[in-house]
């Protein structure tokens, strides 16, 4: 409690002082529910844990207030209007300017005000509530927002063996609220027993959570899908058991739209809207200004022709809408062919679509081969570079699927490549995490586990894939047709990565992002089915797979391959994995661009990008060894070149301190190096002004 | 040369490992040093040059229709693999090289033929280069509880053991007679490293002849003396580094290891470590893991795992920390030995060294270590890197090992060595090499005998003179982490497979542009650009006539360097795409693979002296890609090659 003051306003108005040495800090378990004889409308929110050392951090400014002023005012609105009360749920947080400070002590006003009780007590009835409405025949509404605010202050430990998790581990000792203790025990890597940190945790992050109880003392484990694992003991069997039904409630929030981006408001001001960056029309213009060989057609605007296409769809010019919609009944999901990328250099383009619908007596579609063929140049052939193995696609025949005949296709070779389906990938993905958690020393078992996750296995023939669509592109002045089964996944991984190697603009930030939004987005890749879960999920996997991931993997290869040739670093393709899991942004909602629309998640929530592109954010994404580089990038997919990336499996189990450290020193060398180039300069102008000066006097 | 059957064969064809359809034509020449391939390029000349000391083994394949395949496997880890259109040709090949690659007596080695153009002072001063007399000084001895020891100067106690040896002042002279003759091959316990900051010490020795139940009273005072040396402790350790197994079975033929009981105040620790015969097959199967032409991602993984070769590495370095962790933090003495104390100890106690001394992380550190704990001590490295032609069994990658125990300490602190991984493949070509006298031998004495310094020159200045190749951008040697002791995590994961090592000479597995390189460059730049500035400084506070003239012309030379820092100079070596389509079977009717064009041409590294110029000529051969040369205005192109062609494609059918 003395964290947060009194509520007076001079107090108010500085950062909390950390608590004195040898005492360990307050904490305060704060949660607000209302029930409101409205539809369920549950607010997920974060799991925050701060430390009194360091409270602010840079998630800290995330958090919205009202601007209303006036407490009560505001606490009128909070009954009156559910999102706002979610909003306090959400953002209960910390912020050093004097505004928000002065708004958190209203909240602690409000708080005390509307529970009268401690904490516990009134989390107790939380849960209830969360098991109320859990019940189809209740109408009511709940407004569920918890923030577990834990103030950290790290207790100096030397003894190891008191660490319940592997290397490393600091225990922190943590009194919760007046008479109440917990232990935390933080997994991920502390070097030194002074170092506190702040932790948030959107619930939607959460993966899966596990109780244990020893004694008294309940343990909950909270694992990410971030991949971070967290431990926090709390003593009081009652206690853990709400906060874990909590959490687990918070966490498993099945509608879309309760979703924490519908309640989340930026504390910065959008200038940029990131839901208006990317706009189908503006990628056209420029082709438009390359070529003259395609349309932008309107068949889908009511999205009834391919329900997971984008309105606006770029197809060869001399194909009419009512071909395209034949088209759309002989492909997989009505994924008839369309332009992914067109290659300057030499005109070629690369396509993309579903499955052909041949089935077992080999339908075919007049209107599929006319639009396909009107890709090619007279007298050129083009390739069809299916996913699958051979033997895959002759099974999707008996599913109504199939593969292009090439009697039907005389101008077209195909080549099959063995791309997995998401269900593997994504066993492959608990195998790589569980081998990368593994705490035993053993050598053996590191290297067979990692081998038996077969995650390099796919990276290298996604990569593969990839770079054999670029290369019939670039080398052999073929245009190229690219589709698995329903093109959704495998085909968007090769059609962009294909673009990372062949596009240099796709290897700057903002041509990235438009990359991500036309062949991920736009192009109508699950999100939301695929990163519903990650690896720590224990039931049977329905849809998720780890299919972006993967296509992050390789890009992260090819980065480490080409290391200046990339706008944007590491911490770039990390970010977009977290945000791609978990995220306050409404940008990866949703599976489709249809659903989107319904869900209005452009008026409902903010863009990512409206975030990222901000000056101040984009600045811990920029590589500084970019130098432009207009050529085509051929990566190496041998084994030996094709690291695991520790930036994201092993990111919670190893010390980064002194790659840090060299990263800053790269950062480093380059500023300075800079610094020195206008230094050098303005003195060079200052003397060549002085030449002058001085010349007059030379000459005669 | 009477081995030389066939000094010189044309219409040779060089195949490339990376994709056997890239071939070069050219003329083979044997020469009593090296085999030189001269290949027929249109406007390039491609060299390739091998000493034969380097080549490791020679196979003849079974012919092809367009020859006879020679397979030739060099110490450095490069594949060359010839075709020779007549039999009788390569059959000569064949033989000349298998002669002249096992060299039988010293005097036969490159060393003693390699003339550089020098003088006979200059030669001489080369091997006053390291001076291990001031590395001990630099340590702090001797001082007033160690000294040096005559005992040795006739190489009399110990033949494997250099002249001088530091010992604890309170032992006498009989002590260490005594003490020797106690120990295999006389090796007695002495001094390898000394901290200044607590006087703990790391010495080395071999095993004590101590069989099952025997005592020597003197190797028990020597002990007892080193652990009183240390004024701190109130124990030593005393680590075998060998697995208790191996030991164990020592007693047997009447060596062993110390019993605890007999000596006073000691800890005894085995670490474990494999011996040399295991290390050479283990690192023979990593050699043929690293070779595996196009291998699947599965094949290589269990390949690297069933080498075991990481886990010996990890063995290694367990024992180095340990050892460290003795000495800086606990501030106890420890004495290392394994078997006869030149192979694990010298690899462990210099691992321990570069743990604890951040001077050990500097490019003259390292020398002087290697000088130190492997050159001077009777590492021997003739029978271990098979300089000779001789028992193939005594022959055993430990420097390897060491070195790269350093290459995985610079992959966790990439800040903390003042050098890069070129330094260490570098010292490890020359190893091998025999292109310098400082490795050939297997003893101090054995060099002194053949007078070594007389006939040969010192590898050292010469490395000395490349510095600047061999530093690490990154070094900071002032930050607190970087000094003292490191504490490297040994989680199975941090221990990586060495491929610029392994894969030194598959270009196309490596990473076509640098970070360190292009740091390295900025980095001299900005030197550039301190002087330039000072310079410009000077001249604004004294203004005048005559430097306004001087500046006018210094104009130009800024203007060159502007887009200097800009070039990444990996990016020179070619870029060729893989056989991206590799592996698939093209059995299926609709079905068929690509296949790259038949002539396309190889590149070639010249060996190691002469790196620059054949990447120079090999930088841009094939490209004849005219748009790949354009590039953004004023910019440095990448010249980045890409060998790929799928015409074949349609032909095939």
């Amino acid at each position: 409690m003395e964290l947060w003051g009194d509520g007076d306003a001079g107090e108010a108005e500085h950062p909390p002082a950390a608590p004195p040495d040898g005492e360990v800090s307050a904490v305060l378990v704060l949660e607000q529910a209302q029930v409101r004889d409205e539809l369920l409308e549950a607010g997920s929110c974060h799991l925050r844990i701060v430390s009194a050392a360091s409270p602010h951090r840079e998630r800290a400014s995330a958090g919205l207030f009202p601007e209303t002023p006036d407490a009560a005012d505001w606490m009128s609105q909070l009954n009156r209007e559910t999102r706002s009360l979610t909003h306090l749920g959400c953002h209960l947080v910390l912020d050093s300017t004097p505004r928000d400070w002065r708004l958190l002590s209203d909240v602690m006003l409000w708080s005390e005000h509307a529970a009268r009780l401690n904490p516990f007590t009134q989390l107790k009835k939380l849960s209830t509530f969360v098991r109320v409405t859990a019940s189809p025949w209740m109408e009511v509404a709940i407004k569920v927002a918890i923030l577990i605010q834990i103030c950290l202050k790290s207790v100096a430990k030397s003894n190891t063996k008191e660490w319940k998790r592997g290397s490393g581990g600091v225990r922190f000792l943590v009194p919760l609220n007046i008479m109440e203790f917990a232990e935390l025990i933080k997994t991920p890597r502390v070097d030194g027993v002074d170092n506190t940190e702040e932790l948030w945790l959107l619930h939607a992050n959460i993966d899966s959570t596990e109780k244990r109880f020893v004694g008294s003392l309940g343990t909950i484990i909270v694992k990410c899908k971030d991949l971070r694992v967290i431990q926090l003991d709390i003593p009081g069997m009652e206690e853990c058991l709400n906060i874990a039904s909590s959490i687990e409630a918070l966490s498993t929030l099945d509608s879309v739209s309760l979703m924490y981006p519908f309640f989340y408001r930026p504390l910065f001001e959008v200038i940029e809207d990131g839901w208006q960056l990317f706009v189908p029309g503006e990628a056209f213009k420029d082709l438009e200004s390359m070529t003259d060989e395609w349309r932008l057609s309107e068949v889908n605007k009511d999205f009834s022709v391919c329900p997971s296409y984008p309105s606006l769809l770029t197809v060869p010019k001399d194909i009419d809408d009512e071909s395209l919609c034949k088209a759309a009944s002989f492909r997989h999901g009505g994924r008839f062919p369309v332009l992914s990328y067109y290659h300057k250099k030499n005109g070629m383009v690369m396509m993309r679509a579903a499955q052909p619908l041949t089935g077992t007596n080999g339908r075919r579609c007049k209107e599929d081969e006319k639009l396909i063929n009107a890709t090619l140049c007279a007298g050129k052939r083009g390739y069809i570079i299916d996913t699958r193995t051979i033997a895959v696609a002759q099974q999707a025949k008996a599913r109504g699927g199939g593969f292009e005949q090439e009697a039907n296709y005389p101008q077209w070779r195909r080549i099959h490549k063995a791309i997995e389906r998401s269900n593997i990938l994504q066993e492959s993905l608990i195998k790589l995490v569980e081998a990368c958690n593994d705490q035993s020393h053993s050598m053996d078992r590191w290297l067979s586990k990692l081998e038996a996750s077969n995650w390099q296995s796919h990276v290298k023939e996604i990569l593969t894939t990839a770079c054999l669509a670029a290369q019939c592109i670039d080398r052999e002045g073929a245009s190229v047709l690219v589709h698995g089964t329903e093109g959704t996944d495998s085909t968007l991984q090769v059609t962009s990565l294909a673009q990372i190697i062949l596009d240099p603009a796709c290897r700057t930030i903002r041509g990235f992002e438009a990359l991500i939004e036309r062949e991920w987005l736009q192009a109508g890749h699950p999100f939301q089915q695929r990163c519903a879960q990650s690896a720590y999920s224990n039931g049977k996997p329905r849809s998720e797979a780890p299919v972006f991931l993967l296509f992050l993997d390789c890009v992260w290869q090819i980065l480490r391959q080409f290391p200046c040739s990339f706008q944007f670093n590491e911490n770039f393709l990390i970010m977009l994995f977290e945000h791609a899991y978990a995220s306050q942004f409404g940008t990866f909602l949703g599976n489709s661009v249809t659903e989107r629309v319904k869900l209005q998640l452009s008026q409902k929530t903010v863009s990512l990008w409206s975030w990222v592109n901000r000056p101040q954010e984009l600045e811990r994404f920029l590589n500084p060894l970019y130098e432009p580089n207009n050529l085509v990038i051929w990566p190496s997919v041998a084994p030996q070149s094709l690291l695991l990336w520790e930036g994201v499996f092993l990111r919670w189990n190893r010390s980064t301190k002194c790659l840090d450290e060299a990263y800053q020193e790269m950062v480093h060398i380059i500023e300075y190096n800079k610094e020195l180039q206008n230094k050098v300069n303005s003195l060079r102008r200052q003397l060549a002004q002085l030449e002058t000066e001085d010349s007059p006097l030379q000459t005669p | 040369m009477e081995h030389i059957r066939m000094p010189k064969v044309e219409n040779v064809r060089l195949v490339d490992r990376s994709s056997s359809r890239r071939i070069q034509v050219g003329t083979l020449y044997l020469t009593a040093t090296h085999i030189i391939f001269v290949g027929k390029g249109s406007e390039d000349r491609n060299e390739l040059w091998v000493l034969h000391s380097l080549v490791c083994n020679v196979v003849k394949h079974k012919s092809s229709q367009s020859g006879y395949p020679l397979l030739i496997h060099c110490k450095n880890f490069q594949v060359i693999q010839f075709i020779i259109p007549q039999e009788s040709d390569c059959h000569n090949v064949y033989i000349s090289l298998s002669r002249l690659s096992r060299p039988e007596k010293y005097e036969e080695l490159y060393c003693f033929s390699f003339n550089p153009n020098v003088d006979k002072a200059e030669r001489e001063h080369s091997w006053d280069f390291l001076n291990l007399k001031a590395e001990y000084s630099r340590m702090g001895l001797p001082n007033k509880l160690w000294h040096v020891t005559p005992i040795n100067r006739e190489y009399r106690v110990c033949d494997t053991y250099p002249a001088d040896l530091f010992v604890p002042k309170s032992v006498t002279l009989p002590v260490i007679v005594g003490s020797s003759k106690f120990r295999s091959r006389g090796r007695f316990p002495t001094l390898s490293y000394y901290c200044k900051e607590n006087h703990a010490t790391i010495c080395r020795s071999s095993q004590p002849l101590s069989g099952f139940s025997a005592r020597c009273l003197e190797d028990e005072q020597m002990l007892q003396a080193i652990m009183k040396s240390n004024p701190g402790s109130r124990f030593m350790y005393v680590v075998d580094t060998r697995p208790k197994l191996n030991a164990m079975a020592n007693r047997a033929a009447g060596k062993g290891y110390e019993n605890e009981d007999n000596y006073c105040n000691i800890k005894f620790q085995f670490i474990g470590i494999e011996n040399i015969h295991v290390m050479r097959n283990s690192q023979q199967k990593l050699i043929e893991v690293s070779a595996l032409r196009s291998p699947s991602m599965g094949e290589f993984l269990l390949g690297l795992e069933n080498s075991d070769w990481l886990r010996h590495i990890k063995s290694t370095m367990e024992a180095g920390i340990f050892i460290s962790k003795a000495v800086a933090e606990e501030g106890v003495s420890v004495l290392v030995h394994c078997s006869d104390g030149w192979d694990r100890t010298a690899q462990v106690c210099s691992v321990a060294s570069v743990l604890l001394d951040p001077y050990y992380r500097t490019i003259k550190g390292l020398m002087v270590l290697i000088e130190k704990d492997w050159v001077s001590f009777g590492h021997k490295f003739s029978h271990r890197c098979g300089h000779l032609d001789g028992e193939p069994k005594e022959v055993s990658p430990v420097i390897d090992q060491f070195l790269e125990c350093v290459w995985q300490l610079m992959e966790q602190f990439p800040c903390a060595f003042e050098y890069n991984e070129k330094f260490l493949i570098s010292i490890h070509n020359h190893v091998y090499s025999c292109h310098y006298g400082n490795f050939i031998c297997n003893s101090q004495k054995e060099r002194k005998d053949l007078c070594i310094k007389e006939k040969s020159h010192s590898i050292w200045p010469h490395l000395w003179e490349s510095k600047l190749d061999f530093m690490n951008p990154l070094f900071k040697p002032d930050q607190s982490q970087n000094q003292g002791l490191l504490r490297p995590s040994t989680a199975p994961y941090c221990f990586k497979y060495w491929r610029r090592l392994y894969n030194r000479f598959d270009r196309e597995l490596h990473p076509r542009q640098s970070e360190l390189d292009c740091l390295m460059t900025i980095k001299e730049e900005t030197q550039q650009l301190e002087e330039e500035l000072a310079l410009y400084e000077q001249k604004l506070a004294v203004l005048d006539k005559e430097r306004a003239k001087t500046l006018y012309m210094q104009k130009g030379v800024l203007d060159s360097k502007q887009a200097l820092w800009s070039l990444p100079l990996d990016t020179s070596l070619a870029n060729t795409p893989q056989d991206y389509i590799g592996g698939f079977i093209g059995g299926a009717p609709n079905v068929f693979t690509l296949q790259q064009g038949e002539r396309e041409s190889a590149e070639l590294s010249l060996f190691g002296d002469k790196p620059k110029s054949s990447d120079a000529d090999s930088s841009d051969q094939e490209s004849g890609v005219a748009d790949f040369s354009s590039h953004s205005s004023g910019e440095e192109s990448l010249p980045t090659v890409y060998a790929l062609s799928v015409t074949a494609l349609f032909e095939e059918r």
